[in-house]
């Protein structure tokens, strides 16, 4: 999808645990090649709100819409079914772009949309190697056929080398070629974030959700994060959701903020508008501050 | 000629991707089929039979660790899956009137169809509280197998022809000897098949859901669709043994199937390696040898500590109890742990690592 597009539009997204509003009237849009920052203190439904998008949680009452290229979804599986439910046209350009609401589906069918995400405390597959954790990223993209897979030989070996390719190019761009055939388990802390990146961006997605990718980083390993993002960003060319406290990488690296508090937003605009929203700098420092 | 490698480099991801690189791994399974090969020809017939009986439990443990070992979805129902497998097959052979391998298979698609229902539980239920759920289906399997009639004849037990392979018959003198060779096909088979799995796609999705299911379904593994398919194919293979079962042992009754063979058969991954085919063949080649072994000893002391020779029961089930659990405590992963340490420790030497 070309950039400065609308990629994602959160209306009106309300999220209650029982009498605990994690979110409330949240409204929020993406556009695509845009990195999009999420800011907020701690408990103000941040991956709450990630976790809405990627189908995780099923939201109370709103809607959340994802806008995608047909042809983009369901590459690996060969034919047609670009999109299950009742996509509707949306424009009438040479793409054909469609709309998809995400609050209904699960997860695993939001991913199959082409949204990939990664999580705030690592959640990689730790008994498989950085290689198999990759590949699992490119799961939608490859046909799960039980007994070609058992046979090995023809359309299975093809199959695993095709993807083992573009897998090897994930992991130059982040520089994983040591760690190849590690188990995950293994590894430095700072190593299975970058992983973790790398998994989401092997599913070669058009939005990208990150759930502080930098958190418990000292100051070079946030700047190395900081770097692999915006190579993320600019050589995949994928729309980036980013979750982060550090507020000088999120001044650094991000076109839009939204900013969240209590549940709702209480901000949103470029990184210098939201710096000098009082609201927002009342929430961060305190009433007092904002005077 | 080094016994072990010192690196491996290779030059394309199809070399890669082979299952044995370098020439010690292939001169070492070179020498384990020249075994193989030699073994009907110098085993007797009783030591014969054991190595059927343990290709047998390789074949359903294969099974079983696919399920519980890969995929993270504790089973207890083995014993009643072998069940469905075998009186499926015995009944199409003998009254159908379906040629054996046509009745095995059909086995195997009824017994996997049969994971796939049990397996629905698996979708809501994680663990311990899956284990229970298992142990129900192994139950109610057990509960029809004794009480309907229509599976013996009311007879209590269930008699099978003598296996005819497509209209070649086995002959009584070589009978050992003739299943041991079909018994390693299918198990070699079945080894590679499972191996084949593991290095695909489908197989690393049942890994996914084992190591984390939440991260699973976000990268768009069906969760649903992976579950019951391990649960499928688990069963294929344990339908293939219990199919095997009926036709080697001729003879079917339920106490075949009881919920001690499901324990057996845990044990033999247990002791194996979780998580691995190589595991489950060594798990249940030991499993199959220890009884044997054990009254083996009971013999040799017997003269000596008569009580170990009077009460040989209770010790085989000590000593079966005993090796779970030093398993468990010293070497979680198993046989196939031992053996890469092993391999390790001579690649490494004279360093220590």
């Amino acid at each position: 999808m070309p950039p400065g597009q609308p990629l994602l539009q959160v209306s009106d997204l309300t999220l209650k645990f029982g009498g605990v509003t994690a979110l409330a009237d949240v409204n929020m849009s993406v556009e695509s090649g845009r990195i999009h920052a999420i800011i907020g203190p701690n408990g103000a439904g941040k991956s709450s709100l990630l976790n809405c998008i990627s189908g995780l949680y099923k939201p109370t009452s709103g809607s959340v819409v994802l806008r995608y290229v047909a042809d983009d979804v369901g590459r690996g599986r060969g034919s047609a079914a670009p999109a299950e439910g009742s996509p509707a046209p949306a424009e009438a350009d040479s793409l054909d772009i469609r709309e998809r609401a995400l609050t209904s589906l699960p997860p695993n069918r939001v991913a199959r949309l082409g949204v990939a995400r990664s999580f705030q405390n690592i959640e990689l597959f730790e008994h498989l190697t950085v290689l198999e954790n990759m590949m699992l990223g490119r799961h939608i993209h490859m046909n799960q056929n039980v007994f070609t897979s058992m046979l090995w030989f023809g359309p299975a070996r093809r199959q695993e080398i095709a993807h083992r390719e573009i897998v090897e190019e994930v992991i130059d761009l982040l520089k994983l070629q040591a760690f190849r055939q590690k188990p995950v388990g293994t590894l430095a802390y700072g190593i299975q974030k970058r992983v973790e990146l790398g998994r989401a961006l092997a599913l070669q997605p058009s939005l990208l959700l990150l759930d502080e990718p930098m958190a418990g980083m000292n100051a070079e390993e946030k700047e190395d994060m900081a770097r692999y993002i915006l190579d993320v960003h600019e050589l995949a060319g994928v729309s980036i959701v980013l979750i982060e406290h550090d507020m000088n990488v999120v001044m650094d690296i991000s076109n839009r903020v939204t900013v969240l508090d209590f549940g709702r937003v209480i901000g949103d605009g470029t990184p210098r508008e939201v710096m000098d929203n009082p609201r927002v700098i009342e929430a961060y420092l305190g009433a007092g501050a904002a005077a | 000629m080094a016994a072990v490698e010192t690196g491996r480099h290779h030059t394309s991801y199809r070399s890669e991707l082979r299952l044995w690189h370098t020439r010690p791994q292939i001169v070492r399974m070179a020498v384990l089929a020249v075994v193989v090969a030699v073994l009907p020809f110098v085993l007797d017939n009783y030591w014969l039979s054991l190595a059927n009986t343990a290709l047998i439990a390789t074949i359903g443990a294969i099974g079983l660790n696919i399920l519980v070992g890969y995929t993270g979805q504790i089973s207890l129902g083995q014993g009643g899956f072998l069940a469905v497998g075998a009186f499926t097959s015995a009944i199409l052979t003998d009254r159908v009137g379906i040629p054996a391998p046509f009745s095995i298979i059909g086995a195997v698609v009824l017994t996997a169809a049969v994971g796939v229902i049990v397996g629905l539980p698996a979708l809501r239920l994680k663990g311990l509280y899956l284990a229970i759920a298992t142990l129900a289906s192994q139950m109610v399997i057990l509960f029809i197998v004794r009480r309907w009639g229509f599976l013996t004849e009311g007879q209590g037990f269930l008699d099978v022809s003598r296996l005819e392979v497509f209209g070649f018959r086995l002959d009584r003198a070589n009978f050992e000897q003739q299943w041991y060779l079909i018994l390693l096909v299918l198990a070699i088979l079945a080894a590679f098949t499972a191996t084949n799995l593991f290095r695909t796609g489908v197989g690393r999705s049942f890994m996914a859901v084992r190591d984390q299911d939440i991260a699973a379904s976000a990268m768009g593994v069906n969760l649903t669709r992976a579950k019951l398919t391990a649960f499928a194919v688990s069963n294929g293979y344990v339908g293939l043994a219990g199919a095997l079962m009926a036709h080697y042992t001729e003879i079917l009754s339920w106490e075949k199937f009881t919920i001690d063979v499901s324990i057996l058969y845990l044990a033999m991954i247990i002791v194996g390696g979780m998580g691995s085919i190589a595991g489950a063949v060594y798990g249940a080649v030991f499993m199959t040898i220890l009884p044997v072994l054990v009254r083996e000893a009971a013999d040799v002391v017997g003269g000596a500590v008569p009580i170990i020779k009077n009460q040989l029961p209770a010790v085989e089930h000590g000593v079966f109890g005993l090796t779970i659990i030093v398993f468990l405590i010293f070497e979680p992963r198993g046989l196939n742990r031992i053996w890469e340490r092993v391999k390790d420790w001579f690649g490494f030497w004279p360093f220590r690592y």
